[in-house]
């Protein structure tokens, strides 16, 4: 056996599980397991309690309304790449889900535990980014709802306290039409990226841009928005040149440089896909480029 | 409470064991169970030799503890095969050199049960997509490739099946 011993918990209700965390010292929450259970077989993570989120029915479910989606923490990553509700209404998550490890790992690893683990080259936070998602929060004082912005601290951090769990992510949709591009770089299908970019583009009459998200992810300790290329583009027609102007402001971001890559590949790579995203928005925007 | 009572159907036949939290699904079908075509290479999710199907859909056996797999059914490899012969995806990798060692054999047949199930007639690009989920060290991948278009081919009834 691998991991370090714990105990084992499977509450079927949010208020049991809330309770559990409230009341067992050194407990971690079992999502999908993708990235935990390999922390605790090296030991990285040694934990007293796991308390398993699996059997939570109000965890599950994707809900499309008023202009809002919202998907329960506990889907698993390959139930939302296949579902039609998010291929509609958030094309952008279901292009983004291609990426996310294998289709073995898609199988088990969840939204929520994607955005808990916060590894700062994930997909799925680079999409709530570029969303503006809130992350509702659920522990034994009750809900509360977090922008994304102030949810991801750092490298690897966020701002759930011990007790807390992610209970759902809610998206503001943006209408239909909107153009979505997805690109990331990686020396392996599957393999975490040392760069990507997240790109929605709103185009209105005779090309002009109503309005323009860019999310950078792998470059810097957390998801970054790009505001100055967000701004650079708002109100202003879109051309070619006007997509590599914008790019040019992924040189911004303060890169991490690490034995993967140097901080200036990651910078080349978060200009060049940026300018790739924001291409790939603007064509499905309707946009002749 | 670090042992719990577990009951998991595999391979249509189920057992009931009281087990150690901390032991994952893998180390419970090898060694509780003593099916041992599923094969452990890097333990930590990396290498897919462990693959197995849970409720018909793959997943590290080895990322996985046995006490989540509680009332689940899990397939193996020994699953996959026909009391007498191969099934016609294994008869392809025997037909293709989809193998060489084997060591990651029982991963790439269980991944590739999965996408077959769901794709009849997959491409070339989707089978190595998934693939990507499996190591072998050995063929190139090329030979599993073949193996595996070869074994579509065969189970939609095509010329040559």
């Amino acid at each position: 056996m691998k991991p370090a011993p714990f105990d084992y918990h499977a509450p079927q209700h949010l208020k049991e599980a809330a309770e559990l965390l409230a009341s067992l010292p050194n407990a971690k929450i079992l999502a999908g397991g993708q990235s935990l259970v390999p922390m605790m077989n090296f030991r990285y993570v040694i934990v007293d309690h796991l308390v398993d989120l699996g059997g939570i029915d109000d965890l599950r479910g994707i809900a499309v309304g008023d202009g809002r989606l919202r998907i329960g923490a506990m889907m698993r990553q390959r139930d939302l790449e296949f579902s039609p509700e998010i291929a509609r209404h958030c094309p952008l998550m279901s292009e983004a889900l291609h990426h996310v490890g294998h289709r073995q790992t898609r199988n088990r690893g969840t939204i929520g535990g994607s955005l808990a683990h916060a590894d700062p080259a994930a997909e799925l936070p680079a999409v709530c980014a570029v969303y503006d998602a809130v992350v509702h929060i659920a522990s034994i004082r009750g809900l509360r709802a977090v922008p994304f912005a102030e949810f991801t601290t750092g490298y690897m951090a966020t701002a759930l306290e011990p007790d807390e769990m992610i209970a759902a992510i809610e998206l503001s949709l943006w209408r239909n039409g909107h153009g979505y591009g997805f690109h990331e770089f990686a020396r392996r299908h599957g393999d975490f990226a040392l760069a990507g970019a997240a790109a929605l583009l709103d185009i209105g009459a005779d090309n002009v841009v109503r309005r323009a998200a860019l999310a950078l992810f792998g470059v810097a300790e957390q998801p970054a928005r790009l505001d100055a290329a967000e701004a650079t583009l708002t109100g202003k027609v879109l051309d070619s040149t006007a997509i590599q102007t914008a790019a040019a402001a992924a040189w911004l971001v303060e890169p991490i440089s690490d034995i993967h890559a140097g901080g200036d590949y990651r910078r080349h790579l978060a200009q060049v896909l940026s300018a790739r995203a924001l291409t790939d928005a603007a064509r499905r925007a309707g946009v002749d480029l | 409470m670090s042992k719990r009572a577990t009951r998991i159907s595999v391979n249509g036949k189920s057992h009931a064991r009281v087990v150690d939290a901390r032991l994952t699904l893998a180390d419970f079908l090898r060694h509780e169970l003593g099916l041992t075509g599923t094969h452990l290479g890097c333990e930590h999710g990396v290498c897919g030799a462990c693959t197995v199907l849970v409720d018909g859909r793959s997943a590290r056996s080895c990322l996985m503890f046995a006490v989540q797999a509680n009332g689940s059914e899990v397939t193996t490899v020994e699953g996959l095969t026909p009391d007498d012969g191969l099934s016609v995806l294994q008869q392809a990798f025997v037909d293709n050199h989809g193998l060489q060692c084997g060591f990651c054999t029982p991963g790439m047949l269980i991944t590739l049960t999965e996408l077959l199930r769901e794709n009849d007639d997959p491409s070339e690009d989707e089978v190595r997509e998934v693939l990507t989920g499996n190591l072998c060290r050995c063929t190139g991948y090329a030979g599993i490739v073949a193996a595996a278009l070869d074994a579509a081919k065969r189970l939609r009834g095509g010329p040559g099946s």
